[in-house]
């Protein structure tokens, strides 16, 4: 875990550097939890960070990924080079993402969605039927995800997290995205005392 | 206002640095990946007094602007390639009748339609030369989000002074991307507002030359009557066919901006004192190669930096003194070579010129730019 700082950072003056990519099929709403994420760690936890994203013409469907990079120092190149964390809620994202993973990076998979899993450093998870089942709304499978990457990891602190989440889901649904969020720390919870990553 | 802190794409930067530098009215037609300027400022503008119109397309849209800023406002479009061509031809009615605008390309891959969702730097010349005839405009490219936000003023700022178009020349990357921006107090800023006449409307002439070749301009419906065209045209502003006062105009269109270019022209330079190898990149790819220039700083290699900001005019001046330093030079662009052919015009000292480019629709990455740098010798 925390896998923030491998031994040979490729480049030598970045101080601490968190590299994540959100992928999926568009519609998902990656790019907002790439947002939300971004948002955590650089409004309320005063760091830097850059959030892009990559998708195809189409409106829905086709591959969508949402990167972001967390700093304490300036942020040079935009896009994600050695992942420290990777989401993958489709198998073609999975396949394909997977080898840029750092050797010590974390993948978070969707159970149903996945189901070849590469040698990786890998958690699999229920995300889009804990989405669909316990919060009721599919829709919400984006902040679920978040909230079991930020479990699992060392991105951002749940607090900002939280903060962030409240910030820019629509109005009306607050409640039901802190719900989404919380069954993803749950979740996380759960994984870290069954098993002993990293 | 206070200070605000933001986490905003580079597209509603832009769009909210048209707000503080006074833009007051915006018609456009949208398209990816500058359609966030235009939603952006339809709910923004109404907010602050100003008219959001979309238009039927990019030829009706940069008409509405022209009209628009002959009214008195400050006004912008913004578009992205196929929509930048059909902009073309107003961009040269703005350049001749010498109306402030400023125009918006969010650079996508080209020709045609080409990758609507990718980034590119493929309209470099089109940006200069796009619209025909001789003609002088200003260009700017930003290398990140906070910087959007200032060009879009100094944009603003730029044509007001100088009664010329003004290109934003943004890349997707850059358009989309995400980063903090601390926006400022406006009433902070420097803001420039076009000069007008001090005269009385019978003594007005609206195209008169002056020391620094800067008309005075006066608002429709101010109280001064005077004729617009396209055609060549006198001091008065209605057409001519003498050669005197044609070839007047025509320097007047090209001394107003070349004769001033050290107020427009503005770069970034890193490690150029002692560099032996000079990078050059403007917009989202200077990113990637200033992270190159690092690393290879960080191993001895003495390798520079020189970045425009304002890409036309061309800084070849502070260019051609750098070139005589340096033993080879390196141009990446996001494009199969177009600024370097500027670079190629500056340089007289017969030194090595390589471009790095890529034109997928993906950025430049800094390995590729190492690699190339270290292949070099």
């Amino acid at each position: 875990m925390n896998s923030t700082k491998s031994k040979k950072n490729q480049s030598t003056k970045e101080p601490k550097k968190i590299e994540i990519r959100l992928s999926g099929s568009g519609g998902q709403g990656l790019i907002l939890a790439g947002v939300i994420l971004a948002e955590a760690a650089a409004i309320y936890e005063g760091k830097n960070a850059v959030q892009t994203q990559s998708y195809g013409p189409e409106a829905r469907g086709g591959s969508s990924k949402s990167e972001v990079i967390i700093s304490d120092g300036e942020i040079l190149y935009p896009k994600t080079t050695r992942l420290d964390y990777l989401l993958a809620l489709n198998q073609e994202s999975c396949d394909k993402y997977a080898r840029d993973l750092k050797e010590n990076g974390l993948l978070l998979v969707d159970s149903e969605a996945v189901e070849h899993l590469p040698p990786v450093n890998v958690v699999s998870l229920p995300l889009v039927r804990t989405a669909r089942e316990k919060v009721g709304r599919a829709m919400t499978t984006n902040i679920v995800s978040l909230g079991a990457l930020v479990g699992l990891g060392n991105i951002v602190s749940r607090e900002a997290l939280r903060k962030a989440v409240l910030a820019r889901v629509p109005k009306g649904t607050e409640e039901l995205n802190l719900k989404a969020l919380e069954l993803g720390f749950q979740m996380a919870e759960e994984v870290k005392k069954t098993m002993d990553i990293g | 206002m206070a200070e605000q802190i933001r986490f905003i794409q580079g597209n509603e930067a832009c769009a909210e640095g048209a707000i503080a530098a006074g833009c007051r009215f915006f018609a456009g037609y949208p398209i990816t990946p500058s359609t966030e300027i235009a939603e952006y400022l339809s709910d923004r503008l109404p907010r602050v007094g100003g008219k959001f119109i979309q238009m039927e397309d990019e030829i009706g849209s940069i008409a509405a602007i022209i009209g628009a800023s002959v009214g008195g406002l400050k006004a912008m479009t913004a578009t992205s390639g196929p929509g930048f061509s059909l902009m073309q031809e107003g961009l040269g009615y703005a350049c001749m009748a010498e109306i402030p605008i400023v125009v918006v390309n969010v650079m996508r891959g080209g020709p045609s339609t080409g990758l609507p969702t990718k980034t590119s730097q493929g309209d470099v010349m089109q940006a200069r030369w796009g619209t025909h005839g001789d003609h002088f405009l200003i260009a700017l490219a930003p290398e990140s989000v906070k910087e959007t936000f200032y060009l879009t003023i100094k944009a603003f700022n730029l044509a007001e002074k100088f009664r010329v178009p003004v290109v934003m020349l943004m890349d997707e990357a850059i358009g989309h991307m995400r980063e903090k921006v601390v926006l400022p107090d406006y009433e902070s800023l420097k803001i420039e507002n076009r000069e007008k006449p001090i005269v009385p409307p019978e003594w007005y002439k609206p195209y008169e030359i002056t020391t620094d070749f800067i008309s005075p301009f006066a608002p429709f419906g101010s109280g001064y009557r005077y004729n617009i065209t396209g055609l060549t045209h006198d001091e008065m502003g209605f057409p001519t066919n003498n050669e005197y006062e044609i070839t007047q105009k025509m320097d007047k269109l090209r001394d107003k901006i070349m004769r001033a270019t050290s107020q427009i022209i503005d770069y970034e330079e890193m490690y150029v004192e002692d560099a032996n190898t000079l990078v050059i990149a403007f917009g989202s790819v200077a990113r990637s190669a200033k992270e190159a220039v690092e690393y290879l700083r960080a191993r001895r290699r003495k390798v520079g930096l020189f970045r425009p900001i304002t890409i036309w005019p061309f800084p070849e001046k502070r260019l051609a003194e750098l070139i005589k330093r340096v033993d080879q030079v390196f141009v990446v662009e996001m494009n199969q070579g177009q600024l370097i052919h500027e670079v190629r015009k500056v340089e007289c000292y017969h030194k090595k010129i390589f471009g790095i480019n890529r034109y997928d629709g993906e950025m430049i990455t800094p390995n590729q730019i190492i690699s190339k740098i270290r292949e070099a010798r």
